[in-house]
Order: structure tokens, then sequence, then C-alpha cells
């Protein structure tokens, strides 16, 4: 295992910048969609809950490897044309956002009714009393969860290999194939992808103590 | 003009009829109970003062504001008409200090030296001014809600609803409250008290409203005489059940 890592540690350290790269701008992307689309699901007017259930619906009943490739094979024929590690890290963000979407949405619910009406009662707005009384509590809340989320994003970004994304799982195949050492290989990437996903397992455990006290 | 005017109010649930045919005037600076059996709506009239809860059709003035007009900016009425909650709806992520000042700041927009000057006078005058830096759920039931009616009176609105604010309480708890709503009423505030206290409605009310089954069937002055003698069938067998257990 250590010769592969050693022989092909250009390929793979770049396969793992990839696989960061693709992470990183996923999970801000899924965060923010997955907030907005949370909102939505719980919003003021029926329409609004409508689009941001039906989405929500849609997205977390389709394989992954669906949407990516929707976005690598359909997008390209009638849109504009993207390269692997695009179509992925959209179809990763997309897929992702729906079960945070998810996530917050029950966080969100899941903090008193209470605490809206009497923020409400007060006279703030609807969106002043989400932003200042229920989001910082449903963010405790939904610490835990999240992070699971997180790290099957850092993981399912192994979808890029399917469309030349030029990631940790695609540099593995690669070597694999070149060098017939299956075996060491994956356990390679494995390690690799470890060495992602423990510290971020660790930052949200870190997070849901800190959090939990105040 | 009077602070609360109900004319012909009706509240629906879907098929459900909250509200039948509620006529209500409450002037400035009265203090009026509305008792009655559980689910018979007081809650229910309460929370469509401030517009936590929409009337289906009829008049209903608050402060020269009129509710049943879907223009009308609810947050406008509720900065002039405060409210305090069975379970105080304390903000669980605030200290007190702030769970207090957050209304004169974010919707007042006044000056925060100011405001939380204010806010530990009021702290002060419920007793709690020691206990500025907690959060809530470091305070007992009492305490939170002695907060909760400083928080109200932070607004200095023109009337304050309580909805059941003793009923969540240990027993020892009570009295602090009730002293801390008779300072107010003394002071002048409108109160309108959804209570199942009896002895509060008698010292403190200047008025007493009867509901049972989304009805209002007495609305006495004489407080006094009310609970000596109840004209309504519904009120007598009420009264006599609650003074005899």
């Amino acid at each position: 295992m250590f010769t592969i890592l050693f022989d092909h540690a250009s390929e793979l350290f770049s396969g793992l910048g990839y696989t960061l790269g693709a992470s990183f701008i996923a999970l801000i992307g899924s965060l923010v969609l997955g907030t907005l689309f949370a909102l939505m699901e719980i919003g003021q007017h029926k329409w609004v809950r409508v689009i941001g259930r039906a989405y929500v619906e849609v997205v977390r009943n389709i394989p992954l490897l669906v949407i990516t490739m929707g976005f690598y094979v359909i997008v390209p024929m009638f849109i504009v044309q993207v390269d692997g590690f695009t179509a992925g890290t959209i179809g990763l963000t997309i897929y992702t956002s729906a079960f945070i979407a998810e996530t917050i949405r029950s966080g969100i619910q899941s903090v008193s009714s209470g605490q809206m009406e009497g923020a409400r009662s007060v006279g703030l707005t609807y969106y002043q009393a989400m932003f200042h009384i229920i989001f910082p509590q449903a963010i405790k809340i939904v610490i835990p969860p999240l992070g699971n989320q997180f790290i099957n994003l850092v993981k399912n970004s192994s979808i890029l290999a399917f469309v030349a994304g030029f990631d940790l799982m695609y540099q593995g195949k690669i070597i694999a194939n070149s060098t017939f050492n299956t075996f060491d290989t994956y356990l390679a990437v494995g390690l690799l992808y470890l060495i992602v996903t423990m510290p971020l397992s660790y930052l949200m455990r870190f997070l849901e103590k800190k959090w939990k006290t105040a | 003009m009077s602070m609360i005017e109900f004319h012909d109010v009706e509240k629906y649930y879907g098929k459900f009829h909250a509200l039948k045919d509620i006529n209500l005037t409450i002037e400035r600076g009265e203090v009026v109970t509305i008792i009655g059996p559980s689910g018979s709506g007081k809650s229910t009239l309460l929370r469509t003062i401030n517009g936590l809860e929409r009337i289906s059709s009829g008049q209903l003035i608050v402060n020269n504001f009129d509710l049943a007009d879907k223009k009308t900016n609810m947050n406008k009425i509720r900065k002039n008409v405060g409210m305090v909650f069975q379970h105080f709806n304390l903000y669980a992520n605030k200290t007190i200090l702030d769970n207090i000042t957050l209304g004169p700041l974010m919707v007042l927009k006044r000056d925060k030296a100011e405001v939380e000057k204010e806010a530990y006078d009021l702290l002060d005058m419920v007793g709690l001014k020691d206990q500025a830096k907690k959060y809530p759920a470091m305070l007992s039931g009492g305490q939170k809600q002695r907060v909760a009616i400083a928080r109200s009176l932070a607004m200095k609105p023109a009337a304050i609803l309580f909805d059941e604010p003793t009923s969540a309480l240990d027993p020892e708890m009570i009295g602090d409250v009730l002293d801390v709503m008779q300072t107010i009423a003394k002071e002048g505030m409108t109160m309108v008290v959804v209570t199942h206290e009896m002895g509060f409605a008698r010292r403190v009310g200047d008025r007493i409203v009867f509901m049972a089954d989304g009805q209002i069937l007495e609305d006495a002055s004489d407080v006094n005489g009310f609970f000596d003698h109840p004209k309504e069938p519904r009120a007598q067998e009420f009264i006599s059940k609650i003074l005899n257990h």
C-alpha cells in the first residue's frame, strides 16, 4: 500500500485536492440551497411550500448518479458544455441540498412554536424572529444530523469518478487499472478519504459540545 | 375611542365555531378578567386582540387599528399590545436582559444604553435585577413569568394581554406574579387577563367576563356581585365547582 502511496503520490494528492474542492464547494452550496428550501417548506404562502416540498421530494428520491449524469450528459446537450468536475459538483450540491433542507426544516420545527409567538408578540417580523430567535436554537439541534450529511457529502463526492471529475476515486481507478494492484490502491484511497472525513467528524462533535452549553 | 372593540365577531377553525357573536368593549385603563371552562374560547378571544389569531367575520378595533382589514400591519398592533403567555415563551437563546431589550431595540429602534437602563429598572420592579445575565432555563417558572411581564412592559404598550399567566406555575410562585400584575394594574395599564385565579379577579379586576362554548354569557362590572350571585346557570355551575373543590 505504501508503495502505491509513494509511487503515485502526485496523482493521489491531486485527486485529494479535487475531492476537497468539490466537497467544499458542494458543502457551502448545499447548505445555502438547503436552508433556502427549508425556509420554503415552512413558508407562509401555500405555493412557496409546495415548491419547496416538491424540490426536496423529487431530488432526494433520485439516485445521486442519475442527477450527476443529468448534468454531465443532458445539460451539455441543450444548454452549455460542462466538464466532469463541474457537473459532478453541481450534482452533488443539488442532491445533498435536499437532505440538508429536510434536516434544517425538522430542526426549525422542533423549536417550540411558543418561541415564534413570543417574538411575534413584541412586534418582530417573521424573518426577524426566524433569524434572531428560531435559527440560533435550530442550529444547535441540527448540528449532529448536519454532520452526518457533511460526511456523506465528502464520501459521495466519489461520484465525480464516473464523470471524469479527476477526484480521488477517479485517480484510484486509473492507478488500479495501470498497476493491477487493486487492493492496495483502494486501501490507500480509503485512507485518504478518512484523512478528510475524520477531522470533519471531530469538528462537528466539537461544535455540538461547544454550542450545547450556551 | 375605546381601547378594544369587538363587534359581532365570529371565529371558525374549519367547521369548528370557536367564537360566537362576540360583542365586547374594553376602555383604556380597564382591567378585565375572562373566566370560563376550558375550551370555551377564552384564549382564542385573547389571541385575536393582537392578531395571533385572525377573526373570520365581524369587526375588531384595537387601539384604533382595524384587525379585520387584511391591509392592517399586525406588527404595528403588536408593538402597542403586549402579551404574556402561559408558558412564558422567553427566548431560550437570549439572556434575561436581551429578552427584554430585543423588542425595543429591533422593533422600536431605540438607543441601546437607554433601553438597557430601562430594562434594569423593570427587572428591579419585578424583583429580578440580579438575574439579568442569566438564561431563561436557569430561572424558576415564577421568575420567568415576571421576566415575561417585564419584556412586554419594555415596549411601553397601550395594553397587555395575559393568557393564563399563572396556570403553569407551582402554587408558591403564583403570588409573586399576581403581585406584579396588581402593581401594573394600579398604574393604569389596560389589561385583559384570562385566568383561573378568582381571588385576583375579585381584587384587581374592574370587570369580569364569563365565557362558555365560544360565547360571552356574562359581562359584569360588579365583580363581587358576579361571584356571589352569577345570573347564568352555566356561570353558577362553574363558580360553584371552583369554589367548592
